[in-house]
């Protein structure tokens, strides 16, 4: 079994989020990054198979050279080799664009992409890559077993759960709950020495053009100070929501 | 060349979120003089839509489209857009919608835009404020394609009320198989669930333990209100893993959003921040979620929420 995890290299999630040269850019200035939580939970499900079913494990990234750190995380984790794709990603429609090419020259039983990246929000390159290769796609998936070549997935709904069967090969949409938080893998010692070892291969992007453009961003609001309640007073709480606030 | 709302219905019940939607393509519609055209399934009942100033829905009815399924869905969505040529089709944020989205603009050759949060900037270039940074931040985002979808973020635009003579077209589905096949479908049919929720009351590991959620609870059903909890909430196992809310959880965009013993990580606050009001309830005046809520009480859950709980009654 081959399996694809598509791994985005996200600021940590405790960064302050800045912006320089007018606006315009994200500043890394200080910056800490991090695999895409989101990945990192496809990317533990995928060891998983490595493990049980001997599946061999790539992770792809599209983006420059300060993406290579993360990349080198994944193969510590356990990652069987790496692959990146050397272009500034521009947005998910390209992103997905650089992905299917790759899905069109290997041939991947399991594509894991987050549900979404928590820089970009866009919670689309899966989507727009299930129709670019025509493989089905399965959004928030919180279950994956596969037996043979029939796959069998969980799909978080609101206010439950839907249960989808299909042949491989299948894209998804990994999240928390597919491996529990204390799945995760911290890269011990010998991995980090193996990872130096592995493959991580740098391909050029297609020519694609993006469908947008970012060109500014802004911060919201500083918010107004908190209006505090007295404890004793729980009245008045309901009081400004029912009259003030209005949402009672 | 057309506007386009995508109605979203759960058993012919229109959802709030796609009134919401309509509400906001009919601004669009009326800057571009342009019908507003929206597009149902399975609907019988549509008098609503004439309050939101609907000109002209499209019905397409069929067996194969009772349950969701991305792809029959986004086939029949599809063959309909390409013929009516639209030039903004308008889709709510729903988990469903976030799923159908990228796939439908996809298929029909579309620029894709979530988060949407604001009205459109400017028409050439198409642009919006879109959020990002798990609601860290907005960006201006823009397109010069020819179509595009928006997925809007939910309560950025409110309900606005707008009558309309809505013409109604019925039309059959099309021919359409998927390789997903879905096997089964289990939801919780009495509990409000958080991404309908008006009212989402969320408790963290300030309540100690799950053998104090029913003071969670019991604020929630004097509300009407969803339940949710913070990350370790969930990874200890009080609470299941559906009502983990925050950068990693579900979102949370609620009118009111009430948050009992949870400190107020920057994780968790990225996942609620575009909550309307917001309201805190800890004994530590320093928690930093003071810093972002509107309303707060620096006290004992433990003595606050009964206190709550019965004034609530009283008022209802
Ligand atoms: C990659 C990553 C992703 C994450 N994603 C999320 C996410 O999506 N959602 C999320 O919630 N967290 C997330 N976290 C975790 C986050 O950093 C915090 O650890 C978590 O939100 C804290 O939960 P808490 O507020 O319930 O607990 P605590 O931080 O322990 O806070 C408990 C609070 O309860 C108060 N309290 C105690 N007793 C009482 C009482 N009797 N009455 C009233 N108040 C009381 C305390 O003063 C304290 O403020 C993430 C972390 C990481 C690293
Ligand atoms: N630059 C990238 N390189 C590789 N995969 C990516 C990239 N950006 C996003 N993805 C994948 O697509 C998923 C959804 O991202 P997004 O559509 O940006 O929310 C992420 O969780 C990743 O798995």
């Amino acid at each position: 079994m081959n399996i694809l995890v598509c791994i985005s290299n996200v600021p940590d999630t405790t960064s302050k989020i800045n912006f320089k040269n007018n606006d315009s850019e994200f500043d890394s200035n200080g910056v800490q990054y991090i695999i895409n939580p989101n990945d990192e939970f496809g990317l533990t499900r995928a060891i998983w198979f490595q493990e049980k079913n001997n599946a061999e494990v790539t992770v792809l990234t599209v983006g420059d050279q300060t993406c290579e750190p993360i990349l080198r995380k994944c193969l510590a984790i356990g990652a069987n080799k790496a692959i990146r794709i050397d272009a500034v990603p521009k947005d998910g429609f390209f992103v997905a664009s650089q992905i299917s090419e790759i899905c069109k020259i290997n041939k991947y039983d399991l594509i894991i992409c987050g549900r979404e990246s928590i820089d970009y929000n866009g919670a689309m390159v899966g989507g727009i890559l299930s129709n670019m290769i025509n493989c089905p796609y399965v959004a928030n998936c919180i279950g994956l077993s596969i037996d043979n070549k029939k796959a069998t997935l969980e799909r978080e709904i609101d206010g439950g759960k839907e249960v989808l069967s299909c042949e491989l090969p299948v894209i998804i949409g990994s999240q928390k709950g597919l491996v529990e938080e204390t799945d995760l893998i911290i890269p011990n010692m010998r991995g980090i020495m193996q990872a130096r070892q592995k493959t991580l291969e740098v391909l050029p992007a297609n020519s694609i053009k993006n469908l947008t453009d970012t060109n500014k961003f802004f911060k919201p609001q500083p918010k107004k100070e908190v209006k505090l309640v007295d404890s004793e007073d729980v009245n008045e709480l309901i009081n400004l929501l029912q009259n003030e606030a209005k949402v009672l | 060349m057309s506007v386009i709302v995508y109605i979203e219905s759960e058993e012919n019940k229109i959802k709030k979120a796609s009134l919401e939607a309509v509400s906001y393509a009919k601004k669009i519609s009326e800057s571009l003089k342009k019908d507003l055209i929206a597009v149902s399934l399975n609907l019988t009942d549509f008098s609503i839509l004439k309050n939101y100033g609907v000109d002209k829905l499209y019905n397409i009815s069929d067996d194969k489209l009772k349950v969701f399924e991305v792809n029959i869905y986004s086939n029949n969505l599809s063959n309909l857009f390409n013929e009516l040529e639209p030039e903004i089709i308008v889709i709510t944020s729903s988990a469903n919608s976030r799923y159908l989205g990228p796939i439908l603009a996809s298929k029909i050759d579309a620029a894709y835009m979530s988060n949407v949060a604001s009205l459109p900037i400017s028409y050439s270039p198409f642009s919006v404020k879109r959020s990002c940074f798990t609601n860290k931040a907005f960006n201006e985002t823009s397109t010069k394609k020819s179509t595009v979808v928006l997925s809007l973020s939910s309560n950025s635009y409110g309900l606005h009320e707008n009558k309309s003579n809505l013409i109604l077209e019925e039309i059959k589905g099309i021919d359409s198989n998927s390789a997903l096949k879905i096997d089964s479908l289990e939801k919780l049919t009495n509990k409000v669930t958080i991404a309908d929720a008006d009212i989402v009351v969320s408790g963290g590991r300030g309540l100690k333990g799950p053998e104090n959620w029913h003071l969670i609870e019991d604020l929630a059903k004097v509300l009407g209100a969803a339940t949710a909890c913070s990350k370790p909430v969930s990874d200890m196992g009080w609470r299941p893993h559906s009502e983990h809310v925050g950068q990693t959880g579900k979102p949370v965009a609620s009118n009111l959003y009430i948050a009992v013993g949870i400190s107020g990580a920057i994780q968790h606050l990225a996942g609620v921040n575009s909550s309307k009001v917001k309201v805190v309830i800890n004994n530590d005046p320093e928690a930093p979620f003071f810093r972002s809520a509107d309303y707060g009480i620096v006290g004992d859950a433990f003595e606050v929420l009964p206190k709550l709980i019965e004034g609530l009654k009283a008022i209802k």
